[in-house]
């Protein structure tokens, strides 16, 4: 019985007085696409933070691979194969695409706090970043500063910078946020790709999205999980079409 | 032995409330527009070497209210015009610019008064012994300095807490863009925080010049304690910065009247010193001598133990 | 197949085109070994004694800005108390010195600074597993602490730091290695210029690594960094330290200068001193520091011969640059970078134009100010000395108000004149730019 790529058990998380997280329990299977949806506001993006050790659980456990991760800091959590995107383009906006794809392939290649060897030298950081860079379509781009970059080829980069680093868990918080119709259909071909044979977990608002991607998806209300299933079940579940989809079927 | 330590807690909560005058504007200042003013401890020196000449001119009470006022302004001015237009160029900036400007002033006081020390002295209608405790005659002016912090922070107090421009600023402490879509013009706010948080560093200095040395590098030696205050009470948090001024205050003050070193504890068991070197300046350095360095290990013993603080909350 | 060489011509040389590996070496080298040769013949055009007293200042200055820029340009790491490793590393370095003279140890002097860079590291590595666990603001002031610290201790620690006289040595009495004893100037010189240009080689290196880059990451967006892997405050411990090794060679080679170390090697001047150098040059470049180290050293020899408020006149122009140029020298200079690669000599030449019309008043509403300052410190500090001043050549009686009513009036029009002068400079600068960018269409 191999453990789940991600496991979540009964986890709780409040901010002082607020309780955003009640008692949350979820096991993504290795190898499958798993999306969060629900309304806004119901601490989705706080269950990636809590997923990727950005906050701590107030209660509960989280497990990577069958290891538990809770209360590790975030670089302890990627070092053991878990890579997120942010929502808010999180990058590095004076060093160039290139620089930025480059140092998050780094440390997953092993070259860690290195101060002994010519970076320009090292050929398969070399591949790996071209090979990334043409991955996401910024090739030609990689001398410009990511701070100057337009908005879509920015969240590009930011999908860049999470998978470079060969993670087995991606983690992407609203991929397509911001797109247009053929932007998005972009990114779904890319996400597709890039999470062949890795485990995703996805926080989406685009149902054409969801619905096109999602082995199986979970439903986030106030904090709980109300529905957890596979998409056709969901679609027809009465309560997240209450809660979120609405009753047009 | 009950007289040195009567005479020393006054004396310590004195300094303890002298430093908070300052690290509570600069905690003001700091948490409402994330700039730590480096030329806190200027302003606190322009306040005694106004309070100084103004005194000369006037006498000690007009310029006990027209030296801090006048301070106040030029901080404000220094916030408008100075301050606000390095905001753009991101947070190092701000806090290379007020370092900048403590480097200018200090420049600018040696310039104008010159190295030495200023004649201010108390004033005479202070200058008495206000009570005799024990042996020793306790002056009136510390009693004066006392109770001028302690009503300082009453209507500090008073402002924040009742009064509508309190509210608007503790509200811009925490959410100043939110303040500022309600229609009330932050900008300036932030220019009131300033001259008010510089002005009562200048108050510190008005009162507590004639009791101290008024001199050009007044700054330069308080300036560090201050920063080691705020940091060793957590920045950002004014209690933090309460416990951590009356602290070292307290802590320094009696540090000083100690003249314990390890020669005379080891000696006493029967340890010979070692000769000469480092171990032995070690062995024979008295506990008085380490009082200027006490707030500096203070801050060491924190970061190591408690790294945000006292009373610090997250990351700034 | 065909279409593939089209393609080919586009890539730039770190694609998977690379030339042959003697060729790439060579480029690499090249500025290096002109900047040795630079080095070597500057005593050839700059001879006098004080000329080589202040070429190696400079060269010390620069290791030592460099290393600051280590921590700032690099990790953004703003620290108040970087002359602790610097100062250490001075004071380390004489001990042994003296220890070897002492003890007649067969050590050359031009060994000695690796007992700066040790001192430097170690330091380094003991205050920095402290100092490092806060960053921003916070590790701003416990750098300031630390270097208060350290400073104090000078007077509490007399046999270490020798009291207030300092600790002093021979640097002429090391064994003697090709003949040379150190004695001359020239010869210090050199080996400061050496061992300048061995740091210099190695900063630039430790950018170019895996490390390196990392520590712009961190820089940029710490918490980013983390979630590619990186932990923030190991990363800047590590630099942390490494900048205190460098730092420590520049105070030895302070110490060979000088043979004398005091406690204001460690002190708060000093750590402002090399913020300024490195700050005024540009922190955004490497070679910034290196402009900042020149020319703050020029100045500080230069104007101190000239006025006593030499300092106030310092912390004009970093308040200057703080608020203007915030990139520093290396800043404002590399700006005109891709103007000048245009090629575009027209609109460059009225731009040069707007420039001196520009400085015109400027530099009026300067003499105002200079005039302002001198005589305000006269009349303060030096009033026993005299009414009259001699400023740029005039004399001018400080008790009078004419020459107070010239200054005022040439310090306020020079700069109601100089703002004018703004909107020429700024439609200058935007002809240059557009003719640049479209220059580079047509290529």
């Amino acid at each position: 019985m191999i453990a789940p790529a991600i496991e979540l058990v009964d986890v709780h998380k409040s901010f002082g007085a607020m309780k955003i997280i009640h008692g949350v329990s979820l096991a993504v299977p290795a190898g499958e696409r798993h999306a969060i949806i629900g309304p806004n506001g119901a601490g989705k993006s706080t269950l990636f933070n809590l997923i990727s050790g950005r906050f701590t659980p107030s209660l509960g456990t989280v497990r990577l691979n069958g290891e538990n991760v809770t209360g590790l800091p975030p670089y302890q959590i990627n070092r053991r194969g878990l890579s997120r995107s942010f929502q808010v383009t999180n990058i590095f906006p004076r060093l160039s695409v290139w620089e930025n794809v480059r140092c998050a392939v780094l440390w997953s290649l092993g070259y860690k706090y290195s101060f002994w060897r010519g970076i320009d030298g090292l050929a398969d950081v070399r591949k790996r970043t071209e090979s990334i860079l043409d991955e996401i379509k910024l090739l030609d781009r990689r001398r410009v500063q990511a701070g100057v970059l337009t908005y879509a080829e920015q969240r590009a980069l930011e999908i860049g910078i999470t998978i470079a680093g060969n993670a087995g868990i991606i983690l992407l918080d609203e991929p397509s946020a911001g797109m247009s119709t053929a932007e998005t259909e972009g990114a779904v071909a890319l996400i597709r790709k890039v999470s062949q044979g890795r485990t995703l977990i996805m926080i989406e608002h685009d149902m054409g999205v969801v619905f096109d991607l999602a082995d199986r998806i979970s439903v986030l209300v106030y904090g709980q999980i109300i529905a957890s299933d596979i998409p056709a079940k969901i679609k027809q579940d009465a309560a997240v079409q209450t809660a979120y989809l609405g009753t047009a079927a | 032995m009950l007289e040195l330590v009567t005479i020393s807690a006054l004396n310590g909560v004195l300094y303890g409330m002298l430093l908070f005058l300052m690290a509570s504007g600069l905690t003001l200042i700091f948490s409402m527009m994330g700039v730590l003013n480096f030329a806190h401890a200027s302003f606190y020196m322009l306040g005694a070497f106004f309070g100084f000449q103004i005194s000369q001119l006037v006498g000690f009470w007009p310029a006990f209210v027209i030296a801090p006022v006048l301070v106040g302004g030029i901080g404000a001015l220094v916030e408008r015009y100075g301050l606000r237009h390095v905001h753009r160029h991101g947070p190092v900036a701000e806090l290379l610019f007020t370092f900048g400007l403590a480097f200018i002033i200090e420049e600018v006081v040696q310039m104008v008064w010159g190295k030495g020390p200023a004649d201010y002295r108390v004033p005479p209608s202070l200058d008495f012994t206000a009570f005799t405790a024990f042996s020793t005659n306790y002056p009136a002016y510390k009693m004066f300095e006392l109770c001028t912090a302690i009503a300082i922070f009453a209507v500090l107090l008073l402002l924040l807490a009742r009064t509508r421009v309190g509210l608007i600023i503790q509200a811009s402490l925490t959410h100043p863009h939110m303040v500022a879509m309600l229609g009330h013009n932050v900008p300036r706010v932030f220019m009131l925080v300033f001259g008010v948080g510089t002005g009562l560093a200048a108050v510190a200095g008005v009162i507590a010049g004639p009791a101290l040395v008024t001199q050009s590098n007044m700054a330069a030696s308080l300036g560090p304690i201050l920063f080691v205050v705020v940091v060793v009470g957590g920045l950002g948090s004014l209690s933090g910065a309460f416990l951590a001024s009356l602290l070292i205050g307290l802590v320094q003050t009696f540090a000083v009247s100690i003249n314990l070193s390890v020669a005379d504890v080891l000696g006493g068991i029967g340890i010979p010193p070692p000769t000469g070197g480092i171990l032995s300046d070690v062995w024979n350095v008295t506990v008085a001598q380490l009082a200027p360095i006490i707030p500096y290990l203070l801050l060491v013993l924190i970061l190591i133990l408690r790294p945000t603080g006292l009373l610090g909350t997250r990351e700034h | 197949m065909s279409d593939i060489a089209t393609d080919i011509v586009k890539v730039p040389a770190h694609a998977d085109v690379r030339p042959p590996r003697t060729a790439a070496l060579a480029r690499l080298a090249a500025p290096w070994i002109a900047l040795a040769v630079v080095f070597a013949l500057l005593p050839l055009i700059f001879r006098s004694g004080s000329s080589l007293t202040m070429l190696s200042l400079m060269g010390i200055m620069i290791v030592f800005a460099l290393s600051y820029n280590m921590l700032l340009g690099e990790t953004g790491l703003l620290s108040f108390g970087h002359a602790v490793y610097y100062g250490l590393g001075g004071f380390l370095a004489v001990h042994f010195m003296n220890t070897v003279i002492y003890d007649r140890l067969p050590v050359p002097l031009f060994l000695i600074p690796i007992v700066g860079a040790f001192s430097g590291l170690v330091f380094g590595i003991i205050f920095g597993s402290v100092s490092t666990r806060r960053a921003g603001t916070a590790f701003a002031m416990i750098s300031l602490g630390l270097g208060e610290l350290v400073a104090s201790s000078s007077l509490i620690l007399r046999s270490f730091f020798g009291g207030e006289e300092g600790v002093s040595t021979n640097r002429t009495k090391l064994l003697h290695v090709f003949g040379l004893n150190f004695g001359p100037q020239i010869q210090v010189y050199y080996l400061i210029a050496a061992w300048c240009l061995v740091c210099m080689v190695a900063m630039y290196a430790l950018r170019r690594t895996p490390f390196g880059r990392i520590c712009n990451a961190v820089r940029e967006n710490p918490e980013r960094a983390q979630f590619v892997g990186y932990n923030p405050q190991a990363v800047r411990f590590i630099a942390f330290a490494l900048a205190g090794l460098f730092a420590g060679i520049a105070g030895a080679l302070a110490a060979i200068n000088f043979e004398l170390v005091n406690s204001s090697a460690v002190g708060a001047a000093q750590s402002g001193i090399v913020l300024l150098a490195a700050y005024i040059g540009g922190v955004g470049a490497f070679i910034g520091p290196v402009i900042g180290a020149i020319v703050v050293t020029w100045l500080e020899v230069m104007l101190s011969d000239i006025t006593d408020v030499w300092q106030l006149y310092f912390g004009l122009l970093f308040i200057g640059v703080v608020m203007f140029a915030p990139n520093g020298i290396a800043g404002l200079l590399t700006m005109h970078v891709p103007l000048l690669q245009a090629r575009t000599y027209r609109p460059l030449g009225r731009l040069a134009l707007s420039y001196l019309i520009a400085l015109m008043p400027a530099l009026a509403m300067l003499a105002g100010v200079i005039a302002v300052i001198e005589m305000t410190y006269h009349r303060s500090v030096k009033a026993s000395d005299g009414a009259t001043i001699s400023l740029f050549h005039l004399t001018l009686d400080t008790t009078s108000v004419t020459p107070w009513l010239a200054a005022i009036v040439l310090a306020a029009g020079g700069f109601l004149v100089f703002r004018r002068t703004w909107p020429i400079v700024g439609a200058a600068w935007h002809d240059a730019v557009l003719a640049a960018q479209a220059a580079e269409k047509r290529r």
